[in-house]
């Protein structure tokens, strides 16, 4: 008789870790979806949020900052206005520059936070990381399908929260001024509407959502460390939102499913295909197809699976 | 404290230097940050290694190191086959890739496509040749006083030459040639310039060419300095970037001054502070520009 308790044990931890990636599409999808704000450094502010939270939350470690052993509660709260914070300083040093000079900033973000994270063991435990980060519903952990189910359903309470929250936002008056100023930032401009403001918003906002995710993800798995916020995982949340459809919420955690799917059934068969000796070559081969993916679905599909949809306001017509 | 780290941060600088201008280049004409440029630079040492190899065999008396240099003739005539490749690959890159968005008129998600390539790139170099290092020479030089307190190496001293060699002749060829003027007329205005007769497409390959064949020449510079390894270019992308917008985007001597600066500053930044750092000298240097002055060395207002 198959482990079925087991199966559903891990399928709901997979569920969890797709929708926190969800939830940094959600973050992602607001900054270039919406306004057209283009950042390669998202595993750099995934990474702040991860690090304050566990910091503010941990118990205290000889040699090493923080240990406030704050509530998770609290320890998210800091890690969205670190990460928020983080965002909104790149973006008032670069939002006023051309499109690319963004994209240049927060690449350096994601090398500098990389840097940090693996040479400040004083501040972020070096390359050993974080551990012993307290757990939602800890006290459940030895009852691993109860405890997998009670933090899928948090989780999937605040991503619906957060997309009901960015619909919104969406429709309303501000979100249409983010889409004026990606599609025709001078007639905006011309409307009496301060651009730059806007879009300094838009890109904090969506670092902070990136921090949430990065927060939650260290409760949930209870230990992070440099790897884990590597150039690749950038790459992988950009993999999710085009695949999805950049600029729709849902399209974001469409995307966030799938190519969490891909990516973890594709683990599960380098695994099985390859001699341990080429584990890594093999490992590289994913990275190599995700890429592809990418790069095939700007080209051939750049609305992704279900790209955005026209939203008008609904006083205009009828 | 030696001065020891002025030479360092010179020969690293002309590195830096290299691919900035190939980053500047591609920049001013197709008016994208290309962030595959570091792979060009991986693949480009890369293929030099593969290349090397068999002619190695097949002459035995070119893998004979040339005078004081620690390489053979064979490293030599490998690296300017490998530029020629590098700068195929480049155009085979953007006829597949960037070409549609070009045509599409959408420049931010030609940035994004690069984006995607890089990682394709680089985990393919992983796939073909693992990620352990690899050389191209063993040898280990004596590096020969050539000031008090200032040591460099034979291969050092080729790298600088080889590098201010490069540069002006590509500043030559994009000031003093027809070839260059019609480049720059599609920097300027890609529109006015095919009204005016320029073959635009055919600017534009040249462009990832010379693009392609100074980051392979970076690549091989780079792998005598450093391991061989399928992340060396995307490591240094930050430094190039840093360098090309310090010069001023768009700027060939611009990008050359950038890339000394950084490459000294890196240097200095490892005598003084710890060689653990000196990646983070790059993003220093970088908000630094964007904060005082955007438009940089050289360049000019946008």
């Amino acid at each position: 008789m198959p482990d079925f308790a087991g199966i559903l044990a891990y399928a709901s931890v997979f569920l969890t870790l797709a929708l926190i990636n969800g939830i940094a599409c959600l973050g992602l999808n607001l900054q270039w979806g919406q306004t057209g704000l283009f950042n390669v450094g998202v595993a750099g502010f995934i990474a702040i949020g991860a690090y304050v939270s566990a910091l503010l939350t941990t118990a205290p470690v000889d040699g090493r900052f923080g240990g406030f052993e704050m509530p998770i509660v609290a320890g998210l709260v800091g890690a969205m206005i670190a990460a928020g914070a983080a965002s909104a300083l790149i973006g008032v040093i670069t939002l006023r520059l051309r499109s690319d000079y963004l994209a240049i900033t927060t690449f350096g973000v994601g090398v500098a936070v990389q840097l940090i994270l693996r040479n400040e063991p004083a501040l972020t435990g070096g390359t050993f990381g974080i551990s012993f980060i307290p757990r939602p519903f800890g006290s459940l952990a030895d009852r691993p399908l109860l405890f997998g189910c009670v933090n899928l359903a948090l989780v999937g309470v605040l991503v619906l929260a957060l997309v009901v929250g960015l619909q919104r936002l969406a429709r309303s008056p501000w979100g249409r001024v983010l889409r004026a100023v990606r599609e025709d930032e001078r007639a905006a401009l011309a409307l009496g509407k301060n651009a730059a403001s806007y879009r300094l918003q838009a890109f904090a906002l969506g670092g902070a959502i990136m921090g949430l995710a990065g927060g939650m993800e260290a409760h949930l798995i209870g230990f992070i460390s440099p790897e884990g916020y590597d150039s690749s995982l950038t790459f992988l949340i950009w993999t999710m939102l085009v695949v999805g459809g950049s600029g729709n919420n849902l399209g974001a955690l469409l995307g966030a499913g799938l190519v969490s799917v891909i990516w973890s059934v594709t683990g599960l068969a380098t695994g099985m295909l390859f001699a341990p000796e080429d584990q890594t070559r093999a490992a590289a081969l994913r990275n190599v197809a995700i890429g592809v993916l990418l790069a095939a679905t700007i080209v051939w599909r750049p609305r992704g699976l279900i790209g955005e949809r026209l939203s008008v306001s609904r006083h205009v017509g009828d | 404290m030696t001065l020891q780290f002025l030479a360092d941060g010179l020969i690293a600088g002309s590195t830096i230097a290299l691919g900035a201008v190939g980053v500047t280049l591609t920049y001013s004409i197709l008016r994208f940050a290309n962030f595959a440029h570091g792979e060009f630079i991986s693949w480009g040492c890369y293929l030099t290694l593969l290349i090397a190899g068999p002619i190695g065999a097949w002459i035995a008396a070119s893998a004979d190191a040339i005078g004081p240099l620690s390489v053979g003739w064979n490293i030599v005539l490998a690296g300017v086959l490998a530029m020629a490749l590098t700068g195929l690959l480049a155009i085979a890159l953007d006829a597949i890739l960037f070409k549609p968005l070009r045509e599409r008129g959408a420049s931010i998600t030609a940035v994004m496509a690069s984006f995607g390539a890089s990682m394709a790139l680089r985990a393919l170099l992983e796939v073909l040749f693992s990620s352990r290092p690899a050389y191209l020479s063993r040898e280990l030089q004596i590096a020969i006083p050539v000031a008090p307190g200032i040591r460099v190496t034979p291969d050092q001293i080729a790298l600088v030459a080889i590098t201010a060699l490069l540069v002006a002749g590509l500043h030559l060829l994009l000031t003093r040639t027809a070839l260059g003027r019609s480049l720059r007329a599609v920097g300027e205005n890609p529109a006015l310039a095919r009204v005016a007769g320029v073959d635009v497409a055919r600017v534009i390959r040249l462009t990832w060419f010379l693009g392609g064949a100074l980051a392979c020449a970076s690549g091989v510079m780079l792998g005598l300095v450093v391991q061989i390894r399928p992340t060396m270019g995307s490591e240094i992308l930050l430094p190039l970037f840093a360098a090309a917008i310090l010069g001023g985007i768009g700027s060939v001597p611009g990008a050359l001054i950038g890339g000394l600066i950084v490459g000294l500053a890196e240097a200095t930044t490892v005598e003084l502070v710890g060689s653990q750092w000196r990646a983070a000298v790059a993003f220093l240097v970088l908000i630094s520009v964007l904060l005082i002055r955007p438009t940089g060395l050289l360049g000019r207002s946008p």
